[in-house]
């Protein structure tokens, strides 16, 4: 359902007899067992190859499933005199090809699709593409900053969780990741917004930035980048202090999610000979930490990183709406309440084919980090 | 032919010696008697609004009122009966068929299981929030929709996990001697295969009941759930942003959420220790 049931979502979990992932020499299992040859190349090919079947799969889904929404949105869009006047609703059909049958509109929206033609919202009534223009790098923004936040966290309270285990370190670390990913994301924005800029008045209010200022030239659309780029400094900080609490509040759960799982992943690999044998011809503890547990414990962690991205994306939709953040999430609610097809359509289409390049991005990672996975 | 499995027989007793599963013992059983016992506990009528409005939280009502005049505390009590029945109900739904679908995929392995396996793929190219926003929203904003809303995006974890517990057993001595011996593929499945899945599935389903909460609430968090006026708990959070200064409106009901979530999360994370045997061991040696 989510990341939060991820940790047992693992291969490993089904082959732990065989004992966790160890670097093994590169020249052995470089081939397969059938003796395939370049086996990661292969490795890729195939995984570029359902990920292109993927992507066709989501805007076929995206489609149907806006498709099958029972409310008419011609009753959604047309106002009470003009829904009265059959000529007005029929053109107002004809022109959004809702009279076509059902596959011609998808090929009709797919040839669209080829030329970044998404449709009309028939809300801003304005392209569909040119919204999410505008509200994708408002979402990246806050999902990027809360994804680093929540590797660079997660995975240092994960490691020293492991190192620390049963003392006192481990078990504070285990209730509050566990405490983590129970609290409801909607909920910890209303009283972070509450007690922090309410309250406290520590925390800047709702946008991007301050209402006095102007946003910066754009270039990538990230308030931040664009800001420094343009040297302003004021616009700068002013966008840093906005993104911050809604960002913590998004990476809550995913720092918690990862701390259990790193903990976990790096436990397993602690006991094993390899390790021992590795401190026991001296190595110093950076190295043995960095390229003997670190290394193999990666691959489950990136796999949840993966998934947790996906959470993060969903966690916007409600963080977003708290903090009055100009994102997707904000209009994909917007959308999906007000039954505006061609932008609900767009927002899955987006949404599903950014998590399916991080998705394919985890693989390929997973594939180069254990050789084993290459060939199964 | 019972092999010991991976996880082998299920250590139950040593998983309530943790106090952590105590804890989420006691708060889960807390919140299921108030859930069946709220008109005995609850002060007040959930839907009477002849309070005094907004009142802060005092002698008369602990947890306050709300912007119509109900009692807050009394809310909560019956919003359990809500959440807490139809979260379990959709667990166990996802466990059925998500299990089902997985543990056919990883038996009957080539197209049969590619075909579920890439179903379940497409479900989770999306965020779950925002497939079961746009399925809630498809079908219309009730309960009963997000409930099916969130079941469409909760079954898939349950086949991915069963499809890969299933291919690690598929090949050991214990099945295949089990096919040998002649039985037919579903007796193989259900003899030999299932029982060494359940306890990481139990894990799962158990951990996956804060996360179904969470999810449920939040999509009436958005509107697309609970109608005015059940006391549903995402529902009241969201009627507290329409009047912040009264913090009291949206704390209490996201900290009744906040607690079955944790509750369910420290009994599903205890079960995990004592169920693996890497770490069931040393609970045990702790415990003796």
């Amino acid at each position: 359902m989510s990341p939060a049931s991820a940790p047992s979502n693992e291969p490993e979990s089904g082959t732990a007899v065989q004992g966790p992932t160890a670097p093994v020499p590169r020249g052995r299992t470089g081939r397969g067992p059938r003796g395939s040859r370049r086996p990661l190349a292969r490795f890729l090919a195939r995984r570029v190859a359902i990920a292109l079947l993927l992507a066709l799969a989501i805007t076929l889904v995206t489609f149907v499933l806006t498709n099958l929404v029972p409310g008419d949105p011609v009753s959604a869009n047309l106002g009470q005199q003009a829904l009265g006047d059959p000529a007005i609703v029929a053109q107002w059909r004809t022109d959004h090809g809702l009279d076509r049958p059902l596959p011609e509109q998808y090929l009709l929206h797919l040839e669209g699709l080829l030329h970044g033609d998404l449709g009309m919202s028939q809300q801003s009534h304005r392209p569909v593409a040119d919204d999410l223009a505008e509200f994708v790098p408002a979402t990246l923004e806050l999902a990027g900053t809360a994804i680093i936040i929540s590797l660079v966290l997660g995975v240092a309270f994960g490691v020293i969780a492991a190192l620390r285990r049963d003392r006192l370190s481990d078990h504070v670390l285990r209730i509050a990741s566990l405490i983590g990913i129970s609290v409801p994301t909607f909920w910890l924005a209303l009283v972070a917004f509450y007690v922090f800029f309410f309250r406290l008045q520590i925390t800047p209010g709702s946008g991007r930035i301050d209402p006095g200022l102007s946003p910066p030239p754009q270039v990538t659309g990230l308030y931040t980048v664009d800001s420094a780029l343009a040297g302003q400094w004021d616009v700068f900080s002013s966008a840093i202090g906005h993104l911050l609490a809604p960002a913590l509040v998004l990476a809550l759960y995913t720092i918690g999610l990862l701390t259990r799982f790193t903990r976990s992943a790096v436990l397993e690999v602690l006991g094993q000979d390899y390790v021992r044998a590795a401190r026991a011809k001296g190595l110093p503890g950076r190295v043995v930490l960095f390229r003997y547990i670190l290394r193999p414990a990666l691959v489950p962690i990136i796999t949840v990183a993966g998934l947790a991205f996906g959470s993060l994306l969903s966690g916007t939709v409600l963080v977003e709406a708290v903090f009055a953040w100009p994102g997707v999430g904000q209009y994909a609610y917007k959308s999906a309440t007000t039954l505006d097809l061609p932008a609900v359509m767009g927002v899955g289409l987006v949404v599903g084919l950014v998590y399916l390049v991080i998705n394919l991005v985890v693989d390929v990672l997973y594939g180069v980090i254990d050789p084993r996975v290459r060939v199964s | 032919m019972k092999g010991s499995g991976i996880l082998g027989r299920t250590r139950l007793p040593e998983a309530w010696r943790q106090p952590l599963a105590v804890a989420g013992g006691v708060i889960a059983l807390a919140w299921i008697v108030i859930a069946i016992a709220a008109p005995l506990l609850a002060p007040h009528d959930p839907l009477a609004q002849d309070l005094p409005r907004l009142a802060p939280p005092g002698a008369g009502h602990w947890f306050g009122t709300d912007q119509l005049g109900r009692d807050i505390l009394s809310r909560i009590m019956f919003g359990a009966r809500v959440s807490i029945p139809l979260t379990l109900l959709l667990v166990v739904l996802s466990v059925l068929i998500g299990g089902l679908l997985g543990a056919a995929a990883g038996y009957f392995g080539r197209w049969v299981g590619e075909t579920i396996m890439r179903i379940a793929d497409l479900v989770f190219a999306f965020p779950t929030v925002i497939l079961a926003m746009v399925v809630a929203a498809a079908l219309g904003a009730s309960l009963t929709n997000a409930v099916l809303a969130v079941l469409v995006v909760a079954w898939p974890s349950y086949a991915r996990v069963t499809r890969g517990l299933v291919l690690g057993v598929r090949e050991r001595e214990f099945v295949l001697s089990g096919r040998l011996l002649g039985f037919s593929a579903w007796r193989s499945l259900r003899v030999d295969v299932l029982p060494n899945v359940t306890g990481p599935i139990l894990v799962l389903a158990t951990l996956d009941i804060g996360t179904a909460l969470l999810l449920l609430s939040g999509l009436s968090f958005l509107g697309l759930g609970a109608k005015p006026p059940s006391p549903e708990w995402g529902a009241m959070v969201a009627s507290g942003v329409d009047v912040f200064d009264s913090w009291w409106v949206a704390t209490f009901p996201g900290l009744a959420i906040l607690t079955v979530v944790l509750a369910f999360n420290f009994l599903g994370d205890s079960l995990r220790d004592a169920l693996d045997p890497r770490t069931a061991r040393a609970i045990k040696e702790r415990a003796l």
